[in-house]
């Protein structure tokens, strides 16, 4: 390792001011504090700081997803194999199927993002923010998997530029950088977006997998439910057999490359909440709310509202709801940094999804919408919460000249 | 009264000072330089009283402060004005003295008026102040004062070492400062039994982790201070110094200063003066040096106090000396994906944050990059008032003077955002913000 240090402390001057690959500082620096932690010493203040920092926080923040992205890239397969109606299901061909299917949105996402972040950091003479590193692996795992990549491409460059770098970059975006590029792909792109094939990916890749009938119906179950009619709801499977709340726990049904599996996810939030990266304030107020209203539409059921059929347990468990409750949610820089906000905040999530999907048909998924009406909404209830402060503050005050 | 403090942080570091059976064995540091630094007491605007050259007591006034011409800083010993360093524009970084053998002190009249006898005996400027954390106004008002008998600072110096034969002095002090408030006299102590029993205080047991020993945190859980109120904070040291001055009419220029750290030998407490050369407080107190690495000598505590190096002096109101690895010579390869076993941290996801027996001798290093502030809810956990920790430091960047007021400006002082500063995962300089916001405020309202 000493001799890689060498090497960079000797190409070092060529990057910095006046040198002949100045252009490309931001990269140059972005690498070596990747691979080096910086030896700054403290200045000013304390002497000694805590050993976390930003990049520990995003890695261990994409340490969470893994065990969503794997089960994304198993799902994937299985979900072809079913469609192309195999009757045995290789456990590794599987994984390599939705390996290579997710491979080239996931370099899509990194190049475009991570592209942006160094140009704007060389502009900004700042250093590379490592906000992205999480961002670039949400947006493949919270978009279908046929999604075009040029598509990815486009809503990935429109979010960074407009919700995140025109803010700031990193800690000053209202609204979380994944939702909006999924938002922009769904607004955007409505036809290519919805219905019942962008779910499952078709086509062999590299002679993996096999030819999918025409006729075949990869609706995932909230599709289905929007588009049910009557008080009785089946929910099937792309061959045709029932949905069952295991098959959604699991994560078995088509949906958004990462976010079907709710085990998975909870893994994700028991390493976040191990780890103190994430607001358990938060996660469990959008499950408490999910659950509370899912419950209140329940009772008040109505053939008009097919979705309010469900079983409040299902809605936690269906669509991106509880991915949106762990990874969406708890972003700390869109949510709430109130603690008796975070509450307040997570509860309306939870409660706004549900009523999005059950009583909106036109939007089959309403935890994306839910998020983003409430990153909207999170400074007004900081700002509720610090002027409870203040007049506690200012009351003391009162309370003294009487 | 008892007061327990929840929030807060105790670091675990290496180098902790062992407490000696009495002030007998505590050994004696003769300084062979003095240092006073004017920046030492906010609040006060230098003019010099001597010149280099000039011969001074224990107790001569070396500077005043402009406004209030009675308000000084006094000579620790006997000695001679060597050097009288200026930086930018003329100001004064310095008085540097050598001492003798002397111990000639300058008598003062303790019959007259006590706030008068305190200025010129150069005590007034070992009291601070809420708001602004400065050296008290002469002309204010306290609605009470407090005074801390223990600090709770890694490896902190027990301050009440030595205070048990000091009942007489404490009263007196007591005495002296209850005359000056129309409110009480607070004590803040661990227990009961770390102070003789004194009269006229009111004394209040303060449970908890660090920050419990800051005044400001005490204050918060007694009695905040409101806009408009003035409070007085000194720490029982200096409380017992004014005693003494009121019964001996001399000043007791002495210090216990504990050294401490990982990059000490045997860490132990040595009595000296205040300003006294680094030097002569180390001495070849020091590990000797396997690998050729860097040291950080620190007159203070790892939070609050300044770096002054090897050739520096010993700062007020410190009274500790920590030394540990400076750092900048390390290079840590992916440390982002260290698992951590030697690392120090409030987040679960090092190993180091489980090992709870486990004295870490960290470096000074920033150990990441400056960000925006990203995580949410990192300074609530280590700032036990009611206060919003990142709404009044944004107020203060953005020098939004009634929102730092409305916010609690006026309780804070900078070193109770050392451990939000410590822990602030966007490694903000979060004393220095609050340094400039209070300065900023005392400015723009003067």
């Amino acid at each position: 390792m000493k001799g890689l240090k060498r090497y960079l402390d000797r190409i070092k001057p060529s990057f910095e001011e006046g040198g002949r690959l100045h252009a490309f500082r931001s990269v140059f620096d972005g690498f070596e504090t990747f691979l080096f932690t910086p030896s700054t010493t403290s200045a000013s203040g304390v002497h000694i700081h805590d050993s976390n920092d930003s990049k520990r926080t995003m890695i261990i923040v994409v340490l969470a997803l893994i065990p969503c992205f794997l089960f994304g890239m198993y799902n994937t397969g299985y979900q072809h194999w079913l469609a192309a109606g195999a009757s045995e299901f290789p456990f590794w061909s599987m994984l390599l199927y939705g390996f290579l299917a997710v491979l080239p949105r996931v370099v899509v996402a990194y190049v475009v993002g991570l592209g942006i972040e160094f140009v704007v950091a060389q502009w900004r003479k700042e250093e590379i923010q490592e906000g992205f590193l999480v961002t670039g692996i949400l947006i493949p795992m919270i978009c279908p998997i046929e999604t075009p990549l040029w598509m990815i491409a486009v809503a990935t460059a429109f979010s960074v530029i407009f919700v995140k770098e025109v803010f700031g970059g990193t800690g000053f975006n209202i609204f979380n950088v994944a939702l909006v590029t999924r938002a922009v792909l769904f607004f955007g792109y409505p036809a290519q977006m919805s219905g019942d094939k962008v779910f499952v990916a078709t086509k062999p890749i590299f002679g993996l997998g096999g030819q999918v009938a025409d006729g075949f119906t990869g609706a995932t179950p909230l599709g289905q439910i929007a588009t049910a009619t009557g008080s009785e709801l089946h929910l099937e499977n792309i061959a045709g057999d029932p949905i069952s709340t295991w098959d959604a726990f699991l994560g078995l049904i088509p949906g958004s490359f990462g976010e079907t599996s709710t085990l998975c996810i909870l893994i994700g939030a028991a390493i976040l909440l191990l780890s103190g990266m994430a607001s358990w304030k938060i996660m469990a107020s959008v499950f408490a709310g999910g659950l509370i209203t899912g419950w209140l539409v329940n009772v008040c059921a109505t053939p008009v509202y097919p979705a309010s059929f469900l079983d409040p347990v299902d809605q936690l468990l269906l669509g991106g709801f509880a991915f949106a409750a762990v990874f969406m949610a708890t972003d700390p820089v869109t949510a709430a940094r109130t603690e008796t906000g975070k509450y307040i905040y997570g509860f309306l999530i939870g409660a706004v999804a549900i009523v999005i999907r059950v009583y909106n048909t036109g939007y089959p998924e309403g935890a994306m919408l839910a998020v983003l009406l409430m990153n909207a909404f999170a400074p007004l209830i900081d700002y509720c919460v610090v002027q409870a402060n203040i007049s506690r503050r200012m009351r003391r005050v009162k309370a003294k000249a009487e | 009264m008892k007061i327990t403090v929840k929030k807060g942080l105790d670091l675990n570091i290496a180098g902790a000072a062992t407490v000696p059976s009495d002030s007998g064995a505590v050994s004696l540091v003769a300084p062979r330089r003095i240092a006073i630094v004017p920046d030492d007491f906010v609040g006060l605007t230098p003019k010099l009283d001597v010149k280099e050259g000039d011969s001074v007591m224990i107790g001569s006034p070396l500077l005043h402060d402009k406004v209030n011409t009675s308000l000084k800083v006094v000579s620790p010993v006997c000695g001679t004005v060597t050097a009288v360093v200026r930086g930018l524009r003329r100001k004064i970084e310095r008085v540097e003295l050598v001492p003798d053998s002397g111990s000639a002190a300058v008598k003062f009249d303790t019959a007259g008026d006590v706030r008068t006898l305190l200025m010129e005996s150069g005590l007034w400027a070992m009291m601070r102040q809420r708001p602004y954390d400065v050296v008290p106004d002469p002309s204010s008002d306290p609605r009470d004062i407090f005074v801390t008998a223990f600090d709770s600072a890694p490896l902190a110096p027990v301050l009440t070492f030595g205070m048990q034969n000091a009942s007489a002095e404490l009263d007196a002090g007591i005495k002296a400062l209850a005359g000056l408030t129309r409110g009480k006299v607070y004590i803040g102590v661990r227990s009961q039994s770390d102070i003789p029993p004194v009269a006229g205080a009111e004394i209040v047991e303060v449970a908890g982790p660090h920050p419990a020993g800051n005044a400001g945190v005490q204050i918060a859980a007694i009695a905040p201070v409101n806009k408009g109120e003035t409070v007085w904070t000194l720490d029982i040291v200096t409380l017992r110094k004014i005693g003494h001055l009121m019964i001996n009419g001399s000043v007791d220029p002495g210090v216990i200063v504990a050294l401490t750290g990982g990059e000490v030998e045997t860490p132990h407490y040595v009595a000296t003066v205040p300003g006294c050369d680094m030097e002569s407080i180390i001495g070849a107190g020091l590990k000797s040096l396997k690998d050729a690495h860097h040291r950080r000598v620190i007159s203070g505590n790892v939070l609050t106090g300044q770096n002054v190096g090897m050739e520096g002096f010993l700062r007020w109101p410190y009274r500790q000396v920590t030394v540990i690895p400076e750092g900048d010579d390390v290079d840590e390869f992916l440390g982002w994906a260290n698992p951590g076993a030697g690392k120090m941290s409030v987040k679960r996801s090092f190993i180091g944050h489980f090992l709870s027996g486990k004295k870490f001798n960290p470096d000074a290093r920033i150990k990441g990059g400056r960000r925006a502030m990203i995580l949410s809810g990192e300074y609530d956990r280590v700032l036990p008032m009611d206060i919003l920790g990142e709404y009044l430091v944004k107020a203060i960047i953005a020098k939004d003077i009634d929102k730092m007021e409305q916010l609690g400006i006026y309780e804070v002082a900078p070193e109770d955002f050392a451990l939000p500063e410590y822990v602030d995962t966007s490694k903000l300089e979060l004393q220095k913000i609050v340094r400039e916001g209070l300065d900023y405020v005392r400015k723009e309202l003067a």
